[in-house]
């Protein structure tokens, strides 16, 4: 039917084709420096020229010797949603649609803990309101993350630090980590996303707050950008009810251990074996 | 048989090709009303795809908490439809049951058609679309295999190309009255049989494998995948054959349709007695996890919406079943194609919408938002269905009459016209 | 500081590992020593105290002030506790502790540690309490008074911030 000929010499320039863009823009897990170099002076460019704003983008790498984790004393949360908006600032999510990478959840103190009677869109007055408590919910930073299981491009990759981070570049936009993801943490940019110029972030990271385009998915990174320079995140520094801790759960030291040591912790779905690094507790 | 030159490659392509056209072209009335009805709607999806692209995804309705909507439901039936054509792979060549092997190719034309419309839903769903490269090696990063997805892609486009080359292969060769190769194409088709099941069971673990999704995190998905696929597949082309025989010189024998409707009267069966086994260890356990199941049958307070959908699935199965089971009806043109209709509806509700949407539906922090299709969404995938039709009616076009041996390029005919489609499958 | 600091913390951790249980509460073995942390909310011009106070002879009867200070409304244990339990009696530049032992005020925290032990153990580990700074760095310590009105120390509610957007499905 087709000659042999024809079929190698159309096989072998298929090939000479694939090795030839093999050499094209690929993924930043592990990148090596002098790439990922490139590709920020390639995205300060860009943002440059689309925002008219010069953004810092940080390569920061994770510490060695640090493991993140996070603890919330739900005894203390008074629902007051300062941390989700603390977030929204400092981490350049768009305004309009909005996309808030903390939701906090109102729920009856005799009910306890159950999603199935919870509410995000609470509006008293005042809170906290009487027989409820509240229990913020972001990205849960697991050990065992069912979200990068399932990226079929590898754009989602939990770091040696444990944050779990989304190379906004090589995102395809498939949502199937958002499928997987059990505690609604990952969020969708369904069209552009738009931050009042004045209310950019500047300070940012290339795995973290740093602008994203449409069609991509976003998620809290425990401030990535201020993190690995040895801040606070935002939620933690902004909390009126000292509510939020975090530090390196390896340090025996740490916050984090002393509340996983004395307090009573517990954790989201801990059926579903995710393993996360945020707990939740009780002080008093 | 001389040793072909590329110019004689060529030279004999082109011979078929502009053949082709020439079928292609020529057809009566009802011919062109239906092309130019596919046509519209193919303008129509373009149109609203470009403003989907230009705008995003929120030209849709799916949002954060049901994430996945219409475009993947499609995606999903489509894949069982693909996979469908192994009903008839396996009385045909395992069985040697001659009946049903002239209309295999029908089934592998279906396949690709269905794989075509997989592969565009697919497209219109993600966010990037500009981005799809990324997907494949050495240029992009295919994380297998761990991620179900990218098992996905790789049998989807497998077993695309096995029945791709294997269909073609057999209708150009019978063009050059000629019998087609067995040494490559009786292992293609014995290999597309477990491929089929592959497909359709990676499918299946795409969804099965989210623990975060207790509706979907339950072992029997894949069975029940299999069980409905290989009803709604043959549906359509019991449809089809019927169509052929009717206007065309194609002959398929009654036995031939009566044994597809039986076969796909046990796959109904398997598919009710799964779905029945779901609700009983939903209801009967009675955990959280019920909410999903409720919230598709019965609703979840002033959250109804889908409800009577699922109804309608569960009736129009029940129909069908009845209808083909019942060699009485079975073999009643009448109520053979109520009965085809009646299972493609049924398993497109089922498990296009039914399968999708409940599962996100309370999402994972218990919050409910009723997803149904925006007129954007539906005209994409009118869009992409016409798409599938059209090349579905192309290539039956050309292949119709290869079969018939009307078709012919008799410079190397090495048998009678005749006798070479009619024989092509059953050649030993 | 930091060290001793790092001892503590070192020491209770030590101490827990033998408990095995982690049930057991840490314990605080050293004596406490000074932290740094920010000055006391005064009012203004309220302190030094002994301003006016220096020339006047204590009335140590209980009751409720009509003179001065009547703004300060006491809601902390006021069945029991009234103002010379904590402000000490003879130098209103200091306060007491059960003792009789004088606390300045930028060490308010021991004060307040007498009946809130649990909660200085978790302030002192930095548990309790706004964080701000650096996770690997030198804790940063607030005086318990900088967030808690030692008078009222129930925080008030607050008007939540704007709930988040219900999902719609029109965007445009």
């Amino acid at each position: 039917m087709v000659s042999r000929r024809l079929f190698t010499q159309s096989a072998a320039g298929a090939a000479a084709g694939m090795i030839l863009t093999a050499c094209g823009p690929k993924r930043l897990y592990e990148a090596p420096k002098d790439r990922l170099k490139a590709s920020i002076a390639e995205m300060e460019r860009k943002y440059k020229e689309q925002l008219g704003k010069d953004i810092k983008v940080s390569d920061a790498g994770p510490i060695p010797g640090v493991h993140f984790a996070y603890a919330l004393d739900i005894s203390r949360c008074i629902g007051c949603r300062r941390c989700v908006y603390a977030c929204v600032a400092e981490n350049n999510q768009s305004r309009d649609p909005q996309i808030h990478w903390i939701r906090v959840f109102e729920m009856e103190k005799e009910k306890g803990v159950d999603f199935s009677h919870a509410d995000p869109y609470y509006n008293p007055a005042e809170v906290p309101e009487e027989g409820h408590f509240y229990i913020p919910v972001g990205c849960q930073q697991c050990e065992n993350p069912p979200c990068t299981k399932v990226c079929p491009t590898g754009a989602t990759w939990a770091e040696k630090d444990g944050i779990v981070v989304i190379d906004y570049d090589w995102c395809i936009g498939c949502r199937y980590c958002m499928a997987a993801c059990p505690y609604g943490a990952r969020h969708f940019n369904w069209t552009q996303p738009t931050i009042p110029e004045n209310e950019i972030n500047p300070d940012t990271h290339y795995l973290g707050n740093r602008p994203r385009p449409k069609g991509v998915v976003e998620k809290c990174t425990f401030c990535i950008q201020r993190a690995r320079n040895g801040r606070y995140p935002a939620c933690v520094e902004v909390c009126p009810v000292g509510a939020r801790k975090f530090g390196n759960i390896l340090d025996a030291d740490s916050e984090i251990r002393y509340i996983i040591e004395h307090k009573r912790v517990l954790v989201l779905k801990e059926e579903l074996n995710t393993v996360p690094r945020f707990f939740y507790f009780y002080a008093t | 048989m001389p040793h072909e030159t590329a110019v004689d490659s060529i030279r004999l392509f082109s011979g078929f090709a502009r053949g082709s056209v020439k079928l292609i072209l020529r057809g009566n009335r009802a011919y062109w009303m239906w092309l130019a009805f596919l046509g519209a709607l193919i303008v129509s999806g373009v149109l609203a795809y470009s403003e989907q692209v230009r705008f995003g995804l929120g030209l849709t309705a799916m949002r954060d908490q049901v994430s996945w909507g219409f475009y993947i439901g499609n995606f999903t039936f489509l894949v069982g439809v693909a996979a469908a054509a192994v009903v008839l792979v396996i009385p045909a060549y395992i069985y040697n049951w001659k009946p049903i092997r002239e209309i295999v190719i029908y089934g592998e034309l279906l396949a690709i058609s269905a794989i075509t419309m997989c592969l565009m839903f697919v497209m219109v769903d993600i966010g990037r679309p500009d981005r799809f490269w990324h997907l494949i090696p050495p240029f992009g990063f295919l994380n297998f295999p761990s991620s179900v997805l990218a098992w996905d892609v790789m049998v989807l486009n497998l077993y695309f190309v096995v029945n791709f080359v294997v269909a073609t292969h057999i209708l150009y060769r019978a063009f050059h009255g000629k019998r087609y190769i067995k040494k490559l194409v009786v292992p293609l088709v014995l290999l597309s049989v477990p491929m089929a099941v592959g497909i359709h069971t990676v499918t299946a673990f795409l969804y099965n494998g989210l623990a975060a999704r207790p509706y979907w995190n339950s072992s029997i998905l894949a069975p029940q995948f299999l069980a409905s696929a290989f009803c709604s597949g043959p549906a359509i082309l019991l449809v089809v054959l019927q169509l052929l025989r009717r206007f065309t010189r194609f002959e398929i024998q009654d036995a031939a349709i009566s044994k597809i409707a039986e076969l796909m009267a046990y796959a109904m069966f398997l598919n009710l007695f799964l779905h029945g086994a779901e609700a009983f260890k939903e209801f009967y356990s009675n955990t959280q996890h019920l909410l999903f199941t409720r919230y598709w049958y019965f609703g979840i307070g002033a959250h109804r919406t889908l409800v009577p959908y699922a109804w309608s699935a569960v009736g129009l199965n029940l129909l069908a079943f009845g209808l083909f089971i019942s060699p009485t009806t079975r073999r009643n043109l009448i109520t053979l194609n109520i009965g085809c209709l009646a299972t493609y509806a049924g398993v497109y509700i089922e498990k296009g919408m039914g399968l999708i949407i409940p599962g996100l539906t309370p999402d994972t922090l218990g919050e409910i938002y009723e997803y149904y299709p925006t007129v954007t969404e539906l005209r994409v995938a009118a869009g992409i269905f016409a798409v599938g039709f059209l090349l579905f009616t192309l290539m039956l076009k050309v292949a119709v009459p290869i079969s018939l041996g009307e078709f012919m390029d008799k410079t190397e005919a090495s048998t009678a016209p005749d006798a070479v489609f009619a024989g092509a499958h059953t050649a030993q | 500081m930091r060290s001793r600091a790092t001892g503590i913390v070192l020491g209770l951790s030590g101490l827990l590992l033998l408990a095995a249980d982690g049930t057991k509460p840490p314990v605080v073995t050293s004596p406490p020593e000074h932290l740094e942390v920010p000055p006391p909310p005064f009012s203004d011009g309220i302190f030094p105290c002994s301003n006016c106070h220096a020339g006047m002879t204590p009335d140590r009867h209980r009751r409720e002030l009509s003179a001065m200070h009547t703004d300060i409304v006491l809601k902390h244990d006021e069945t029991h506790r009234w103002c010379l339990d904590c402000h000490d009696a003879d130098n209103r530049d200091v306060l007491h502790l059960a003792s009789g032992e004088h606390v300045p005020f930028d060490e308010s925290y021991r004060l307040c540690g007498q009946c809130h032990g649990e909660k200085y153990r978790d302030w002192r580990a930095g548990v309790h309490g706004r964080r701000t700074g650096n996770w690997n760095g030198a804790k940063t310590y607030l005086l318990c008074v900088n967030c808690h009105n030692p008078h009222q120390p129930r925080f008030h509610a607050l008007a939540p911030k704007p709930a988040p957007r219900p999902p719609n499905r029109t965007m445009k």
